[in-house]
């Protein structure tokens, strides 16, 4: 292995043991997303489209597992890098000679783990409080790999551009939430997506979480249900194409922005 | 002198923040092997001109050169022959000791041993104690630790022991001490007189970003050639004089009195006279309140 890989390893195994032994924010991180799955699936159990036995838990499931990709990600590098900027971690690896990238590779291992654990929980609570039934054709599951996988990438690559915005790691998360809250609003994910209003639609095809929702749902309801979304399929060709741009946006955005010292310090 | 005998090598160095200069135009040369302070009070400049030689900042004119490289183009191997021990540090909260001493190791071609590092820098008994739950001191021993667990031929150390408390003071001296006879060259700044007279070799007083001083703790600025000031009492009460003869002065009234001179005192300037002089401003002593130099 080239030390890039041996180093970026030792990042992985010594930022998950960092990041369990802060247990309150393991703890937030994983009920978070249970939480809401709870009390939207309990509020809004009925079916949403007549004869197709579609309820508005299976819909938020999908939604909420899209979610889990911006959480474990997106939220989570967005605030934890300007904290590592502010108490001097970034600056103390930028004074030793370990490659750059494995620092990336190492939050990269964080953000997988806590999203798979994220996704099993959410499963889990579906199978066993909301009758929901696990896809069981290989192409769902395809699906749902290569939509994890675009949606983690684009997702970590975006939120390693957006640590460079806040001044400072106490206003991170300030910056980070609200975003997150009005794409969820506006993208499928607490309201059903074919009923917002149109220019609501239109916003948020411009940003990839309706993508990644979208994504999810055709793993995770029923193939009819396909009738139902605005353009009366799941359109995973576009799915997939609006991932793959916004990962190359992600990608020169995060190259172009990364600072490894607060604003005004270098 | 050939190159190689220079650590860190300085000319001209320069570089402003909005127009206004930190670092006004530096000359310096550190030699390897000794250990050199950078004094001066809170905004001289010290940070930034040795954060411009750890390859953390940009200079805006001059030349530098630390251990022959150009400290504006940081390369990794260039990394592994140096050591930083920043300021300010409180990363690695959850992790302990010998968790991030050895982690640290891994980053290095020929790291020194973990174990001994902590040794050395005597965090033993602590090397299962989360960083979180480290003292002051405890943590920049830590700091410490990290700095030189790559066997750097050059060690930074910025402002290292503000926030001490006199004994852990003198602990950390100590420590500097045998990692420079160890042959580390060392570059430390302070604002701590008393730090720099215990400590270095060699000084250069800093003030608004110019050295306006340069040398030996002992002869800085003229010191050891200054005006002795000798002071005896007489009937009237204690009475002072300065002079560039305080032998003949005393010989004087060793005559007048035929013997002793009652309390008598001869002193040349202290360094923190010097020092007072050189950057014309109000001195912090490490001691804090209290015992100001012994007269």
């Amino acid at each position: 292995m080239t030390p890039t890989l041996t180093i970026g390893w030792r990042r992985v195994q010594i930022e998950l043991k960092e990041f369990f032994r802060e247990r309150e924010s393991v703890v937030f991180t994983f009920s978070l997303p249970m939480l809401l799955m709870l009390i939207f699936g309990s509020v809004f159990s009925g079916e949403i489209a007549p004869g197709l036995g579609v309820t508005f838990s299976q819909y938020f499931l999908a939604g909420m597992i899209a979610s889990g990709l911006v959480y474990s990600s997106f939220q989570q590098l967005a605030i934890a890098i300007p904290v590592e900027r502010d108490d001097g971690t970034l600056k103390r690896i930028q004074g030793t000679p370990m490659p750059k990238a494995a620092y990336f590779l190492g939050k990269l291992g964080v953000v997988l783990v806590v999203y798979c654990g994220q996704v099993f929980l959410l499963l889990l609570m579906g199978v066993v409080l909301f009758d929901i039934t696990l896809p069981s054709a290989a192409w769902q599951w395809i699906t749902f790999a290569w939509v994890s996988a675009l949606g983690l990438a684009l997702c970590t690559l975006l939120g390693i551009s957006f640590s460079s915005l806040p001044r400072n790691g106490r206003s991170a998360s300030a910056w980070v939430t609200p975003v997150i809250l009005v794409l969820q609003f506006t993208s499928g994910v607490f309201f059903v997506f074919r009923d917002l209003p149109s220019w609501m639609q239109t916003f948020a095809s411009i940003f990839p979480l309706k993508w990644m929702t979208q994504g999810m749902r055709s793993v995770f309801l029923p193939g009819e249900f396909a009738s139902q979304e605005p353009a009366a399929s799941w359109e995973l060709p576009q799915v997939a194409g609006m991932l793959v741009l916004w990962t190359l946006v992600g990608l020169v955005l995060a190259l172009t922005t990364f600072r490894w010292q607060r604003r005004g310090d270098g | 002198m050939t190159m190689s005998d220079l650590a860190v090598e300085v000319h001209a160095l320069a570089k402003a923040y909005g127009g206004i200069p930190a670092v006004d135009g530096i000359d310096l040369q550190v030699q390897r092997g000794e250990c050199f302070a950078l004094l001066g009070p809170n905004g001289a400049g010290k940070t930034t001109a040795i954060e411009i030689l750890e390859g953390y900042r940009a200079r805006d004119s001059g030349d530098a050169l630390v251990l022959g490289h150009d400290p504006g183009r940081p390369t990794g191997t260039w990394r592994s022959r140096i050591g930083i021990v920043l300021q300010t540090a409180t990363d690695n909260a959850e992790l302990n000791v010998h968790e991030v001493v050895s982690h640290f190791a891994h980053y290095y071609p020929s790291p020194r041993d973990p174990e001994s590092v902590i040794e050395a820098v005597g965090l033993s008994e602590k090397r299962k104690t989360r960083t979180r739950n480290l003292s002051g001191g405890q943590r920049r021993r830590l700091d410490v630790a990290l700095g030189i667990i790559g066997r750097p031929e050059l060690l930074f150390l910025d402002e290292p022991t503000t926030g001490f408390d006199p004994e852990a003071r003198r602990d950390f001296w100590e420590l500097i001490r045998r990692l420079r006879a160890d042959g580390t060259t060392i570059l430390l700044t302070t604002h701590y007189l008393e730090e720099a007279e215990h400590l270095a070799d060699r000084v250069a007083v800093i003030a608004d970003g110019r050295v306006v001083a340069e040398g030996a703790p002992s002869s800085l600025g003229g010191r050891e050639a200054g005006d002795a000031v000798v002071s005896w009492r007489t009937p009237d009460g204690v009475q002072t004089s300065r002079t560039a003869e305080p032998t003949r002065l005393v010989s004087e009234l060793a005559a007048q009195y035929g013997g002793e001179i009652p309390e008598l005192t001869v002193r040349r300037p202290s360094l923190e006279d010097v020092y007072l002089a050189l950057v014309g401003r109000p001195v912090e002593s490490p001691s804090d309140q209290g015992s100001v130099g012994e007269l």
